[in-house]
């Protein structure tokens, strides 16, 4: 969306045959990405797979910086390296985190799981190629990505979308701490001396 | 060329702070807590008042074996000390000490974002370290120190937050050039927040359940022996430098002072950095552990909401000024 609108239309028409550096960065650090996010999803080691995570998203990240998308970069490894991550490997440490493989960390779903996986990156490859077909990043001129370029385009063309989500995520939220409340209730009697640790 | 260099000087003496500053932290801790506890703290290594104690312990670091544990797992846990340590290194990158251009390593449009979500990024480390010991002691203090940072991250956005809000920018230069003096008690609640908030996440006491020597020997780093264990500690005390430096950037107005604003503004960027570190340690010495409860408690129910209180009274001043 601020992409679009702060992009130049190719009329210099840079080609594919001669790429710029930063083409060729993007390019690599790309194939780093979708390489430890392969590994991701195929090492036997539980743990070993949320860190190749890290590697996956702390990439994206970097993409995002070649883009000049600066604030989203930030955002990206704030949100997830920092906090989801994080989140993962808790519950991972909470439940079982075996040093070496695990022998069941293989799913008859795989399958489909694939084919999910392909027709999502089709799709999404698709739109992407469609939407921004010609146009360029001018990356002499003024920063397409800065957080003054992101506020202006969230909270003027498309607040309304951004509330609406805002609103899904508080959905979720509520629906979240009603599920785990009504768990407790269940199992209540079960936990003897829980007032006595306040 | 000439812009080369300037970055490569650059890079090399924010290098030098990151070599430096961390180990006068770690000498003043010896010598203020010693005082506190009313003794003499060490006074052989160098001569003058042990001057040396922290190069002879870094030789001393340098000299023992660097033993992985045979049940560990190898490569992360060789890993680890560099992804607590690094971090801080970028974070320092971004911190301005003075009002010029050069007196800051590089200037990022959203520094607050970069210095938060870098220094989140630390914490892996101790995850890492905790998880690849295979000892349960250093499981049991990777989860601690992941159910601390969960805790604490939040409210420490939400004070960054508010302050990024009063300034109308995210970038840490522009923050302490729309600095004001009255900002000191518009902002104080969120300052002690975020001040707070920074000590648990570097699991400084009174928030190092993480490493509670009593009961789990040193949480994470129970395995680390050598140069490695040195690491951690310095990541530690670099991440005292860090917290305070940006305390200071954010809400005690950096550079700015009752006088001196001609070129002595990176002075007073230092001095209050330095009454901050000696907060950091006078706390360590006064203040018992919480408990894990008490941890927990102390962030979801008093920390979050006086900074949601923070957010609210800064949007209501900042709507009643303009």
């Amino acid at each position: 969306m601020t992409l679009a609108a702060a992009t130049v239309t190719a009329s210099g028409t840079p080609g594919f045959l001669s790429p710029t550096g930063v083409e060729i960065a993007f390019l690599l650090v790309g194939l780093v990405t979708l390489g430890a996010a392969l590994i991701t999803v195929t090492t036997r080691q539980l743990v070993h797979a949320a860190l190749w995570l890290v590697v996956a998203l702390g990439g994206l990240a970097v993409e995002y910086l070649l883009l000049t998308a600066e604030f989203i970069a930030w955002v990206q490894v704030l949100i997830y390296v920092g906090s989801v991550v994080v989140l993962l490997l808790f519950g991972l440490m909470l439940t079982r985190a075996p040093i070496g493989r695990s022998p069941d960390a293989d799913s008859g779903n795989r399958w489909a799981a694939l084919t999910v996986a392909v027709a999502a990156a089709v799709a999404l490859v698709w739109v992407v190629v469609d939407a921004f077909r010609t146009t360029w990043i001018d990356l002499g001129g003024p920063a397409a990505g800065t957080t003054e370029v992101t506020g202006a385009s969230l909270f003027r063309h498309w607040v309304l979308p951004f509330e609406a989500l805002s609103v899904l995520l508080l959905a979720a939220l509520v629906g979240a701490i009603v599920l785990s409340r009504k768990a407790k209730a269940d199992a209540g009697p079960a936990v003897p001396g829980k007032e006595g640790v306040r | 060329m000439n812009g080369a260099w300037d970055v490569a000087l650059r890079l090399v003496v924010v290098f030098v702070v990151f070599l430096t500053f961390p180990l006068i932290v770690g000498q003043t801790e010896h010598k203020v807590m010693a005082h506190m506890q009313g003794r003499l703290g060490p006074m052989y290594a160098g001569g003058f008042h042990g001057w040396a104690q922290l190069i002879a312990d870094g030789v001393k670091f340098a000299q023992k074996e660097d033993v992985v544990p045979a049940g560990a797992d190898r490569r992360v846990f060789q890993l680890a000390p560099a992804v607590a340590l690094l971090p801080y290194l970028l974070v320092l990158l971004a911190i301005p000490i003075g009002p010029s251009e050069g007196a800051v390593g590089q200037v990022l449009d959203a520094g607050v974002f970069f210095v938060l979500a870098v220094m989140g990024v630390g914490v892996l480390g101790s995850l890492m370290a905790g998880w690849a010991s295979a000892n349960k002691f250093s499981l049991l203090g990777g989860l601690r120190t992941a159910a601390q940072l969960l805790a604490y991250e939040l409210p420490m956005l939400l004070a960054a937050a508010s302050v990024a809000m009063a300034a109308g920018t995210v970038s840490l230069p522009g923050i302490v050039h729309a600095f004001h003096w009255w900002w000191l008690p518009w902002q104080i609640v969120g300052a002690i927040v975020f001040f707070v908030a920074g000590l648990a996440e570097l699991q400084r006491p009174p928030f190092d359940m993480p490493v509670a020597d009593s009961e789990i020997i040193f949480g994470a780093y129970t395995e680390y022996t050598g140069l490695r264990f040195a690491l951690f500690l310095l990541a530690e005390y670099a991440g005292i430098v860090v917290l305070c430096g940006l305390t200071t950037v954010l809400f005690l107005g950096g550079w700015h002072g009752p006088w001196g604003h001609d070129g002595l503004g990176w002075l007073w960027t230092l001095l209050k950095t330095a009454i901050l570190a000696f907060l950091v340690i006078w706390l360590r010495v006064t203040y018992p552990r919480l408990r894990e409860d008490q941890l927990q408690k102390l962030s979801w129910t008093l920390l979050v909401p006086l900074s949601l209180a923070q957010i609210a009274l800064t949007g209501i001043v900042k709507v009643v000024i303009s």
